[in-house]
């Protein structure tokens, strides 16, 4: 029997399988251990690419608007995400406004940044073989760029500072909750195996040479 | 699955783990790089166990004093209150909005818990060969990948409470020495969960099938 297709190894468990050609909006799953191995968008770099343009405008949005203001005893109060890091550095926890600051402001910066250089590479094929580095670097800045838990944490600190003062959402908190939504979207459309087609190979300097 | 069904490294292949691609390198000892990405290619993540247990006991020494250090001062008229993790909960509770509460809960004390046992559990299994629920303990690595990041909500609550209440001589809010190391166990748990390699639970199945 012969299987159309290429044949990849599970990343979670390594098993060797034929993976069928996909149709658009269809995903392979593994046999053995139930890992999502590949899906197919129908437009796997038009529509990330455009998602990818908005989140950064939203980006800079959530990044330079005020998140949430405070209104107690005549006096009134606001601040931003770069305000928040910055505040936790002035009161002496420097450790952790560098992990907020990566993980609210460069993490989901710097993925962006990758993601649309990457896109925009491979729109004429072939690509030079160092957009594969850029797509590597947007894929490990990933898990640390977490604007769904922000969103959540200010939420929670929206909450608890109700209690004491009067306190109004600012335009940043809902640019925030845009990125949220821009991000799962970037993450649904996008195809990683499409951008590895339109790249040229680095080929095999330093493989047969030893 | 046939009784035919191999794993790459079986068949003398390794997978980038950055695109994917199959190769079938010429030395096994050094796989080399990726011909198509130029990525470092390994047959497993790197000493995986060794690192991964390494950063599991540094994130659950610094779990305890994040669990007992204040992770918030707050100043009223010159009056000095301490909240840990479980007394942000608790005011949470009090002031009546019991989901928060719940859902803090969860992120900061159970979720950091869970891993820490998680991480510890499959890394016993992996070192002792088992090959029972090879599939449950796959979905409970990726559910503690997936999780993760989550345990960071109560940093950045913190963050934005100490930014936002700064009314000085009236009241402000300062971060306690909690924050960090309840931030550090964020990163290292984190961490952990990316230098684990879950092939490792399928492989003792196939060192027992070539043992046969």
């Amino acid at each position: 029997m012969t299987h159309p297709g290429e044949i990849v190894a599970c990343p979670e468990c390594d098993l060797l399988q034929h993976l069928p050609e996909l149709e658009a909006g269809t995903k392979a799953r593994c046999p053995r251990c139930g890992n999502t191995i590949a899906s197919r968008a129908s437009e796997p770099i038009d529509v990330p690419l455009a998602l990818t343009l908005a989140a950064a405008v939203v980006f800079i949005i959530a990044n330079t608007t005020p998140l949430m203001g405070l209104s107690a005893v005549g006096r009134h109060a606001s601040t931003t995400i770069p305000g928040g890091a910055l505040e936790m550095w002035r009161q002496g926890e420097m450790v952790t406004a560098v992990i907020v600051a990566f993980c609210a402001i460069i993490a989901p910066g710097s993925y962006i940044l990758f993601m649309l250089a990457t896109l925009l590479a491979v729109k004429r094929p072939p690509a030079p073989h160092w957009v594969g580095e850029l797509l590597r670097w947007a894929d490990s800045m990933q898990p640390w760029s977490m604007s769904e838990v922000m969103i959540l944490g200010i939420l929670v600190a929206l909450v608890k500072i109700a209690e004491l003062a009067t306190v109004e959402p600012g335009i940043g908190m809902y640019a925030v909750g845009g990125l949220v939504v821009l991000f799962t979207a970037i993450m649904i459309t996008f195809d990683p195996r499409e951008v590895w087609k339109r790249i040229e190979w680095t080929d095999d300097v330093g493989e047969t040479v030893r | 699955m046939t009784a035919t069904a191999q794993t790459a490294a079986e068949a003398g292949l390794v997978s980038c783990e950055t695109c994917a691609l199959l190769s079938r390198p010429v030395e096994a000892a050094e796989p080399g790089h990726c011909r198509r990405c130029g990525a470092k290619l390994e047959w497993r993540r790197h000493h995986s166990i060794q690192y991964t247990w390494a950063l599991v006991v540094a994130a659950a020494i610094c779990y305890i004093p994040a669990n007992i250090l204040p992770v918030l001062n707050t100043t009223t008229l010159g009056s000095t209150d301490s909240d840990t993790i479980m007394g942000g909960v608790a005011l949470l509770y009090t002031t009546g909005s019991w989901p928060l509460a719940l859902i803090v809960l969860i992120a900061s004390v159970m979720v950091p818990l869970g891993k820490l046992i998680a991480l510890s559990y499959l890394l016993i299994s992996v070192q002792r060969g088992s090959i029972q629920s090879n599939r449950d303990r796959t979905r409970l690595y990726r559910l503690v990948e997936i999780i993760g990041r989550w345990s960071m909500l109560d940093v950045f609550v913190d963050t934005f409470t100490v930014a936002l209440i700064q009314l000085q001589p009236l009241m402000s809010v300062e971060p306690g020495p909690g924050v960090l190391f309840f931030a550090a166990v964020v990163v290292l748990t984190m961490i952990a969960a990316e230098s684990f390699d879950p092939r490792l639970i399928w492989d003792s199945e196939a060192i027992r099938r070539f043992d046969d």
